[in-house]
C-alpha cells in the first residue's frame, strides 16, 4: 500500500484560486473553468447566449473553445492546444439511464484534427455541481502536476506532486484516498489520469474514475479513442482531482421534473422486463455480441481477413459471466443507471508485467476489447484478454487502437514483411498473446518495438516502407486506419452503408457515428444510395446529440419497447427518441421536438467538419477507406468465401466467375466495390448539403443557423 | 423459393420460422419475424409453417449504433 501523507507533503502549491459555486439552473450554470497549467493561472468565463444556442453543450462546448484557442497549424503537442472537458445540460440527472457522461475533445497526436470522446465515471456531473458547464486546460506544466477541485469549498489548485504514480489503476486509488475524509466519503472523488505508456504513446487515453463503495476499489472508463491521454501526458498532467459531496436528483434545477421523472420511470420498468431477454446488458454488458458477431461473420479475425473463428466459443459473452465477472450491482458509472452495463473481473491475477502476482479488478471486457485484443490478433484465451485489458487501462492504452495496431504488424509477422529482428526478437504471431502483453510493457517504457507500435498504424506503414522495404500500396490496403486513427472492432467488407459509416466521418473510423450492419448487410432495408445517404445523415446527427447532453448511447438501443417493432421507424427507436425530447424540455424549459433535436446535432456536426477543413483537412480524399474495409485483398480472403464472392460476381456484374483466376476475380471485385463507395460518398455529401469535394456549403450552414463569419471564411476557399 | 429480406431463398417442404432461423444462423435474440406482412410471434417459431412463395421478413433490431 502507500502511504498517501507522505506522498502529499510533497506537494508544491503553485497557484491557488477560489470562487462561489455558480447554482444550476435549467442545466447549466452558464460558467466554465479555464485553468492554464503553463502560466499557472485559474479564471471562471461566462458563456455567451450565442455559445449556448449553437453549441448546447458537451462536445459543442468542447469544439467552439478549442476552435478558439488553437489555429489552424496548432499541432497537439504545442502549448495553445486545450483539452476540454464538459458534460451537458442533461449530465448529472439521475432518473434516466445513462446520464453521468463527460465529452472530451483536443488536437489529436493520431489524426493531427479534433478527436471526441464520451466517457463514464463521476467526474462531468461533479464538475457541473461544482458550478462548471465546462473546463478547459491548456499550457504545458515544467514539472508533473496534478490540479485539484473542491466543488463544495470553491477551491481549486494546481499543485506539483512529485511521488505519486502514473498507472491509472494506482494514482486513481492513491488521490481518492488522499482527498476523502473516510472510506464513505471516497464516492464523492473522481479522478482524471492516464498511465505510463502514454508518457510515449500516441494511442494514449484517459482514465475517469469513480469509486466503487461495495467492491472497495475505484473503478476507471476510459476516454478511449485518438490519444487524448498522450496530450495530457505531454502537458505534464499527472490528474485531474475533482471532490463534490451532495449529490442528489434535482441538482441540475429542471424546469419540470415530472417530464424526467416520466420517461425514466418507463424507461426502468422495460429494462427491467425485458433485458434479461433482449441484450442482457445487466449481465454482460457490451460482450454480449461476441458470439453474435461471430455468427454474422462480423468479428475482426486476423486483422479484418476473415469475419469468425472456430474457437471464438472461448470467448463467448457466458465464458466470461460464469468464470470471471460480477455484475448487476448498483455501482454503474453513475447514478441511477439500471442498464448497469459496467462490470468487474474482481480479485483478478496478474500473470505478466511490473503487476505481476496482484489481485486486480479489471473493468471489462466490452466487447471492443474482446474482439480487438482478442479475436483481430487470435487470441482466444479469455485470461490473457483481461489482463491485456487491465495493462491498457493502467497504462493508458487505448484497447481498440492497440488491437487494430496489433493485429496489423501480426499479418506484416506472418506474411514475412517484418521479421523478429524488426520485433526485437518477439514471435508475433497470431494467437501469441504472451508476445501481444510484452508489445504492452515495452510501450509503458517507451522502448523496443512496443514503442514503435504506440505510434499507430499510419506510422507503422511508413516505418516498414522506409526500413523494411514494404510494398505501400499492399500496406495501404491491409492497414486498417483511415485519418490515422484504426478502425472500430467490426468487419464491414458486406455492408457498404458500413463503410460509410466508418469513412464519412469527422474524427475517424470510429463506429460511434453509425453502426448500420444489420439495417443495410441482413435487413436489407436501405438498398438505395439515396437510403444509405439517409440513414448515414440521419444516425450520425442523432447519435452527435448524446455527445451535446452528456449521455450514453446504450439505453437508446440496447435495450427496446416491447412494441417497438409496431412503430413507423423501429430502427430509429421512436419511443426513446421522445423520451430524450421530454428529457430536454424537462432539463431546460425549451419546447424542441425530434427535429429540431437533429438540427442542434448538425449546426455542432457541420461546425467539426469545418474546423477539420480549417486545419488543412476535411475533404474527400481523407474520406476514402483502406481496401481491407471494403473487400478481398488477398487470395486466401477471396477463396475463404469464394461461393459468396463469385455469386456477387454474376448478380451484381454480371461477370462469369468461371475458369478465371482468383487474382482476376479480386481485381474486378476491386473495381467494383470501390466505385460503390463514390457513389456512396457522393450521395451522403449531397444529402449532408455539402459540396461534392465534401465542404458544408454556405447556403447549408446558413438553413441550419451557422452563418457565422468565420466558417464562411473557411469554406469560401474551396468553393 | 421465398423472400427472405427481399432477397431469393430455396424454400423446402416443412419450412418452419425456427427452422429459416437455424438455416440462415439468424441467432440475435432482437429479432421481428414478418410473413406476407404478419408478425410471428416468437413462441410460434416453431410452429409456423413457410409456404412456397412467401415474402418473409427477419427484422434485426440493432441500427444506427
Amino acid at each position: 500500500m502507500f502511504d498517501v501523507k507522505s506522498i502529499k507533503a510533497e506537494h508544491k502549491l503553485l497557484a491557488e484560486y477560489t470562487y462561489e459555486p455558480a447554482k444550476l439552473n435549467r442545466g447549466y450554470t452558464d460558467k466554465t473553468l479555464y485553468v492554464n497549467i503553463g502560466e499557472n493561472q485559474i479564471k471562471e468565463k461566462n458563456v455567451s447566449k450565442e455559445m449556448k444556442e449553437k453549441f448546447i453543450g458537451g462536445k459543442g462546448y468542447g469544439l467552439r473553445y478549442l476552435w478558439d484557442a488553437t489555429k489552424p497549424d496548432t499541432k497537439w503537442n504545442d502549448p495553445e492546444n486545450e483539452i476540454v472537458i464538459a458534460g451537458g445540460p442533461l449530465c448529472g440527472i439521475t432518473q434516466y439511464p445513462g446520464a453521468g457522461k463527460s465529452l472530451v475533445v483536443t488536437i489529436s497526436p493520431m489524426t493531427d484534427l479534433v478527436i471526441d470522446s464520451n466517457v463514464g465515471g463521476y467526474f462531468g456531473p461533479f464538475l457541473k455541481f461544482s458550478g462548471f458547464d465546462a473546463m478547459e486546460i491548456q499550457g504545458k506544466a515544467e514539472k508533473d502536476i496534478i490540479i485539484y477541485i473542491n466543488g463544495n469549498d470553491g477551491k481549486i489548485t494546481i499543485e506539483e506532486a512529485p511521488l505519486e504514480a502514473i498507472d491509472g489503476h494506482v494514482i486513481s486509488e492513491q488521490l481518492t484516498e488522499m482527498y476523502a475524509d473516510n472510506e464513505e466519503d471516497k464516492k464523492n472523488i473522481s479522478v482524471i489520469s492516464a498511465g505510463t505508456a502514454a508518457n510515449h504513446a500516441n494511442i494514449g487515453l484517459l482514465n475517469f474514475s469513480f469509486y466503487d463503495l461495495r467492491r472497495g476499489v475505484t473503478r476507471l472508463k476510459q476516454a478511449g479513442r485518438g490519444g487524448i491521454g498522450r496530450v495530457f501526458r505531454d502537458k505534464k498532467i499527472k490528474a485531474v482531482v475533482i471532490k463534490f459531496k451532495g449529490t442528489k436528483g434535482n441538482l441540475n434545477n429542471p424546469a419540470d421534473q415530472s417530464l424526467i421523472n416520466k420517461a425514466g420511470i418507463k424507461l426502468h420498468k422495460q429494462i427491467h422486463d425485458y433485458d434479461d431477454v433482449q441484450c442482457r446488458m445487466r449481465q454482460i454488458g457490451t460482450a454480449n455480441i461476441i458470439e453474435v458477431m461471430d455468427q454474422y461473420d462480423l468479428l475482426p479475425v486476423h486483422n479484418y481477413q476473415y469475419g469468425n473463428h472456430p474457437d471464438t466459443y472461448k470467448i463467448a459473452s457466458n465464458v466470461f459471466v460464469e468464470k470471471f465477472i460480477t455484475q448487476g450491482m448498483p455501482d454503474g458509472c453513475w447514478f441511477g443507471c439500471s442498464l448497469s452495463c459496467a462490470k468487474a473481473a474482481d480479485k483478478f491475477e496478474i500473470q505478466t508485467g511490473p503487476y505481476k502476482g496482484h489481485l486486480v479488478t479489471v473493468d471489462g471486457p466490452e466487447y471492443e476489447n474482446a474482439a480487438g485484443l482478442g479475436a483481430n490478433c487470435g487470441i482466444f484465451d479469455p485470461r490473457l484478454i483481461l489482463e491485456a485489458n487491465f495493462y491498457c487501462d493502467t497504462y493508458g492504452v487505448d484497447t481498440i487502437s492497440f488491437g487494430t495496431i496489433c493485429a496489423f504488424a501480426m499479418e506484416c509477422y506472418e506474411r514475412g514483411i517484418i521479421d523478429k529482428e524488426a520485433t526485437g526478437g518477439l514471435d508475433l504471431r497470431f494467437g501469441n498473446g504472451l508476445a501481444q502483453l510484452e508489445l504492452l510493457h515495452q510501450m509503458s517504457r517507451g522502448e523496443g518495438f512496443g514503442a514503435k507500435i504506440g505510434l499507430g498504424v499510419k506510422k507503422l506503414k511508413e516505418i516498414f516502407v522506409k526500413e523494411h522495404g514494404a510494398d505501400a500500396d499492399f500496406l495501404n490496403e491491409i492497414g486498417m486506419e483511415q485519418k490515422g486513427l484504426e478502425v472500430s472492432e467490426y468487419l464491414p467488407k458486406e455492408s457498404l452503408a458500413q463503410q460509410g459509416g466508418y469513412g464519412l466521418t469527422n474524427k475517424g473510423p470510429q463506429h460511434d457515428e453509425a453502426w448500420l450492419i444489420f439495417m443495410d448487410m441482413v435487413n436489407n432495408q436501405i438498398p438505395t444510395f439515396e437510403d444509405k445517404a439517409e440513414a448515414l445523415h440521419y444516425f450520425p446527427m442523432f447519435r452527435t446529440w448524446f455527445g451535446l447532453m452528456g449521455l450514453c448511447k446504450l439505453p437508446w438501443n440496447d435495450t427496446s419497447p416491447p412494441d417497438n417493432h409496431l412503430t413507423d421507424e423501429p430502427a430509429k427507436m421512436p419511443e426513446h427518441v421522445q423520451h430524450y425530447v421530454n428529457l430536454y424540455n424537462g432539463v431546460t424549459g425549451s419546447s424542441i421536438d425530434k427535429n429540431e433535436l437533429i438540427l442542434q446535432s448538425e449546426r455542432v456536426y457541420n461546425f467539426q467538419r469545418v474546423f477539420n477543413i480549417r486545419r488543412g483537412k476535411g475533404l474527400r480524399k481523407q474520406d476514402a477507406m483502406p481496401y481491407r474495409a471494403m473487400g478481398p485483398v488477398t487470395i486466401e480472403e477471396y477463396e475463404s468465401r469464394q461461393e459468396r464472392y463469385d455469386q456477387q460476381l454474376v448478380e451484381l456484374l454480371g461477370y462469369n466467375p468461371e475458369g478465371k483466376t482468383t487474382k482476376e476475380k479480386i481485381k474486378v471485385m476491386k473495381e467494383y466495390r470501390l466505385d460503390q463507395y463514390e457513389k456512396l460518398t457522393d450521395a451522403v455529401y449531397k444529402r449532408r448539403g455539402w459540396t461534392p469535394n465534401g465542404v458544408p456549403t454556405k447556403e447549408h450552414l446558413k438553413s441550419i443557423g451557422m452563418d457565422l463569419p468565420e466558417l464562411f471564411e473557411v469554406v469560401d476557399k474551396h468553393m | 423459393m421465398i423472400k427472405v429480406n427481399t432477397k431469393d431463398f430455396e424454400w423446402e417442404e416443412g419450412l418452419t420460422v425456427q427452422r429459416l432461423l437455424d438455416k440462415k444462423k439468424y441467432t440475435f435474440t432482437k429479432i421481428i419475424v414478418k410473413i406476407n406482412g404478419n408478425i410471428i410471434n416468437k413462441e410460434d417459431y416453431d410452429s409456423t409453417i413457410i409456404n412456397d412463395g412467401d415474402d418473409v421478413k427477419v427484422i434485426h433490431l440493432l441500427a444506427g449504433g
